[in-house]
């Protein structure tokens, strides 16, 4: 294996991972901002006690991405030199304004928010709550900005191939850019939805905290009403905004290899694409169907993966499946949203055991149908990095092939690890589940100590 | 512009990494003393000075990183690739060191294991830390095509040794002003031996210098420049002096930190002067690497207005948790 196709193998891996927990952080903290304000509003203890049970698997998810987010931010110098060279005046004032508007905000007022319970008043620590919400929806704007404009380069001049910016505006919200944050941040929402959803049905099955799951669910149906239905329209507006910029890419997704003019395009639903034949094989299609949905129109056509050389294609396979994949889950989420609706309008919702189960298969689906969605968006834009302008290949570090393989070793080993514990932690305090709040310790002098909030529970977490 | 730019950047990155090596400095340093903490629960009360506080200051590296890639993106480059080694083993030892912060406290089976991470993971920071900044001063880190291990030499070594002496003699100070008692007194007997050894190290890599070739610190020697620019060494040792001396006064408990901090920025300031105008001597000085006056622009804008504003939140949130911590409370 050469250096370039390791680097891929290691940005893919590292990033995949580093997104998971962004994904979840972005929607727990919002959900931490709407506990504590409704614990403000009401006084009743259960959203203390939820605001303190979903703090700490906060803290935890929170710690895994900023030490992975560390890795990331020296990851475009160490693997991808070439592009840093190129576009780093493009993309280095992207994620500079992250750490200035977003990354100190978060990790400031982090501290506050775990640590501030009873040495801040209760407002102040509202705000911080508030604050690290906003930091990391700031943190989501500019790299999604940065990674569109990868995507589909705008407000730019290219001088002794070097990229320089020329219209900052243009260059922040480039086409993509709105759909990608639409979608993207919709989909950390929904993501963290559907893990509270999850843990709220598995503590009315199990009989314990049931009345917190219950309310957790009730809550986590609601959302899931509103979000779903809007992520697949957004989802159909980004796809047709991808066909307008990197047609190829749609291709791809939808295993498409011939436009036919006069004819209307059918929808794939399966097939294998077979990439050296250049045709698909076990082909399932609806007629005319993809005319539809892509043009909207009865017999509109787009462009096909021949249209261009097999030099200038995506690998299909993946980028087909990761494609079906999403869309699949995005179906199951809507469906299962929309049963649970009805079953909450008659009253059966605490004993659906069935839509219970449900929910807890879907806990982990959010995240499946994100790195699915993003696998679609960066594979099917190679062969480029800033596509139809640098080609990944001219973006490498000029590293060796043994020193990638020994980092991509180490950086496997070293997050097995992480995450292995993390996970387990996680689970730990989830099975523990919501208990009821004890006010921080006080000092003599009226100090007190900077101990994790409800510290006791910290202590006891692998006694069980 | 486009002179004067790329000077401003200097100092603006000069700043971050400066704030970076001060404050994440001391919290490093809390690791590499964690095997003089005399049970877990010491350890977890030296944690605890600096657990609501070190993800902010590990942020100073953030944007020390992105405002590199943003105004010198050659010189981020060239040094992210010829230090890959050192900067892959870096940024691991930054993933165990952090992850330990939350882990620790949540595990019971495992927390041994976590306290170990938290040690090896500070101090695999501070060593590799200290190499990439002696590979960078040799002009080890501006030939790519040198091969995996260029960095590594007797000097990236040594640098890399008095790294730890440094950040351990940070945290030793930082935990005589936020800590009382057992605790305290140990961070007191270790404060003085350790200012001896950064003495000796300081002295080790400067009397080294002008052997190197890579025409970093050639200022200092040119022209009879040393005799001007002398203050700076001299008022480091009059501040390793009285820093010596503060150690042991009763009732000036942050007193050795604040003097440990101007002693480090003096150092710091000593080794900008040799630098300047190189980012990855002998090769690449800050004019050659500059992105251009469109995206240093830009970017300035955004620290102009924003750099004060964080400042400021951070101030604050160092001032809630101010005072000492206090051991029994909490969990055990
Ligand atoms: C600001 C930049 C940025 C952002 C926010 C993302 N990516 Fe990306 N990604 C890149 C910048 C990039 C890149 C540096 O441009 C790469 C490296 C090689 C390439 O072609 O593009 C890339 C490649 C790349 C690949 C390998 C494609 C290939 O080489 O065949 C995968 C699977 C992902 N990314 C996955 C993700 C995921 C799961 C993300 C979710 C957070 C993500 N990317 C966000
Ligand atoms: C190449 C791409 C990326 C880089 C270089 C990067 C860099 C970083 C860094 C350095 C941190 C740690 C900040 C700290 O010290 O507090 C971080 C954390 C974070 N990142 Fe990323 N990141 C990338 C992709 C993403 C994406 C795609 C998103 C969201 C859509 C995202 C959202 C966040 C958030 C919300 C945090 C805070 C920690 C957390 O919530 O887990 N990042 N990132
Ligand atoms: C069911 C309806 C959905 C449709 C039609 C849809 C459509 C799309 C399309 C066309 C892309 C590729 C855009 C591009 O590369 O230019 C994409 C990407 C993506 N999708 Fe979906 N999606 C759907 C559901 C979901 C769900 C339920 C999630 C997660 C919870 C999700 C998460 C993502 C993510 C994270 C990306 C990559 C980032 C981006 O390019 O926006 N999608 N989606």
């Amino acid at each position: 294996m050469d250096a370039l196709l390791l680097s891929r193998i290691q940005f893919a891996f590292v990033i995949s991972f580093h997104i998971l927990f962004p994904a979840f952080t972005v929607g727990l903290s919002s959900w931490l901002g709407f506990l504590e304000w409704r614990w403000l509003r009401t006084r009743q203890p259960a959203w203390r006690d939820l605001y303190f049970f979903w703090l700490k698997i906060f803290a935890v998810s929170f710690g895994m991405g900023v030490v992975s987010g560390i890795v990331m931010s020296f990851q475009l110098g160490t693997n991808w030199a070439g592009l840093s060279a190129r576009a780093g005046g493009i993309l280095g004032p992207l994620l500079g304004y992250e750490v200035l508007t977003a990354f100190f905000l978060e990790a400031s007022f982090l501290g506050v928010m775990l640590f501030g319970w009873g040495r801040v008043p209760e407002r102040i620590h509202f705000l911080s709550t508030v604050l690290v919400a906003l930091g990391t929806l700031f943190s989501t704007f500019w790299i999604l900005s940065a990674n569109s404009w990868l995507h589909t380069p705008a407000g730019f001049r290219l001088e002794e191939g070097i990229f320089r910016p020329v219209d900052w505006w243009a260059l922040v919200f480039n086409p993509s850019f709105p759909y990608r944050l639409a979608h993207m941040s919709l989909a950390a929402f929904i993501t963290t939805c559907f893990v509270i959803g999850g843990i709220g049905a598995w503590y009315l099955r199990r009989g314990r905290h049931g009345e917190q799951g219950l309310r957790m669910l009730r809550l986590a149906i609601a959302f899931a009403c509103i979000a779903v239905p809007v992520q697949v329209v957004v989802g159909d507006l980004h796809g047709l905004n991808t066909l307008t910029h990197q047609p190829i890419k749609v291709a791809a997704m939808e295993g498409h290899w011939q436009a036919e003019p006069g004819r209307g395009q059918p929808l794939v639903l399966f097939a294998w694409p077979d990439e050296a034949a250049e045709r698909n094989r076990m082909e399932l299609a609806v007629p005319r169907a993809g005319s539809l949905v892509l043009t909207h129109s009865w017999d509109g056509q787009t462009p096909g993966l021949k249209s261009v050389g097999t030099d200038e294609r995506p690998p299909v396979v993946p980028v087909f499946f990761a494609f079906r994949v999403m869309v699949g889950i995005g179906v199951l989420m809507l469906l299962l949203a929309l049963a649970s609706l009805w079953a909450w309008r008659r009253g059966r919702l605490a004993d659906a055991r069935g839509l219970q189960r449900a929910w807890m298969l879907m806990l982990p689906s959010g995240f499946v149908a994100m790195l699915a969605g993003w696998h679609v968006t960066e594979l099917g834009r190679q062969p480029y990095v800033i596509y139809g302008w640098l080609r990944t290949a001219d973006a490498v570090s000029p590293v060796g092939a043994a020193s990638v393989a020994l980092s991509l070793g180490i950086y496997a080993v070293a997050y097995a690890i992480v995450f292995g514990f993390g996970l387990t932690y996680l689970v730990k305090m989830v099975r523990r589940g919501p208990v009821p709040f004890e006010p921080p310790p006080h000092t003599e002098g009226g100090e007190h100590t900077p101990a994790r909030p409800l510290s006791a529970a910290d202590a006891t977490l692998e006694d069980r | 512009m486009e002179t004067v730019l790329p000077v401003i950047w200097f100092g603006i990155i000069g700043f971050a990494v400066l704030m970076y090596v001060l404050l994440d400095g001391f919290v490093l340093g809390l690791g590499i003393l964690a095997p003089f903490a005399e049970d877990e629960a010491q350890l977890d009360l030296m944690m605890n000075t600096a657990a609501p506080i070190w993800d902010g200051n590990e942020t100073w590296l953030v944007l020390g990183g992105a405002s590199l890639l943003a105004a010198f993106p050659a010189a981020y480059a060239l040094l992210l690739s010829s230090l890959y080694l050192p900067v892959l083993l870096m940024l691991i030892a930054l993933v165990f060191r952090g992850v330990a912060f939350e882990f620790r406290f949540k595990a019971r089976r495992s927390k041994r294991l976590w306290g170990a991470a938290f040690l090896l993971g500070s101090l695999g920071a501070a060593f590799w830390q200290g190499v990439i900044l002696g590979a960078l001063v040799e002009g080890r880190a501006a030939d790519p095509g040198a091969g995996a291990a260029a960095w590594f030499s007797p000097f990236s070594m040594l640098t890399g040794a008095a790294l730890i002496a440094g950040y351990a003699l940070l945290g030793s100070t930082w935990l005589v002003m936020k800590t009382e008692g057992d605790l305290q007194r140990m961070a007191r007997m270790l404060a003085r031996p350790l200012v001896a050894l950064v003495v000796v190290f300081m002295g080790l890599v400067s009397a080294w210098l002008p052997f190197l070739d890579s025409r970093v610190m050639a200022r200092w020697f040119e022209q009879g420049n040393f005799w001007w620019l002398s203050p700076v060494p001299a008022l480091a040792l009059l501040n390793a002096a009285w820093l010596w001396r503060s150690a042991f006064a009763q009732g000036r408990d942050a007193r050795p930190f604040v003097l440990t901090l101007s002693f480090f920025g003096l150092g710091f300031a000593g080794l900008v002067i040799g630098l300047w105008p190189y980012l990855a001597p002998p090769r690449l000085t800050l004019w050659e690497a500059a992105s251009g006056a469109g995206s240093q622009g830009f970017l300035l804008v955004g620290v102009a207005v924003l750099l004060p504003v964080i400042l400021g939140y951070t101030a604050w949130s160092y001032h809630v948790f101010r005072g000492k911590v206090r051991a029994g409370q909490g969990y055990h």
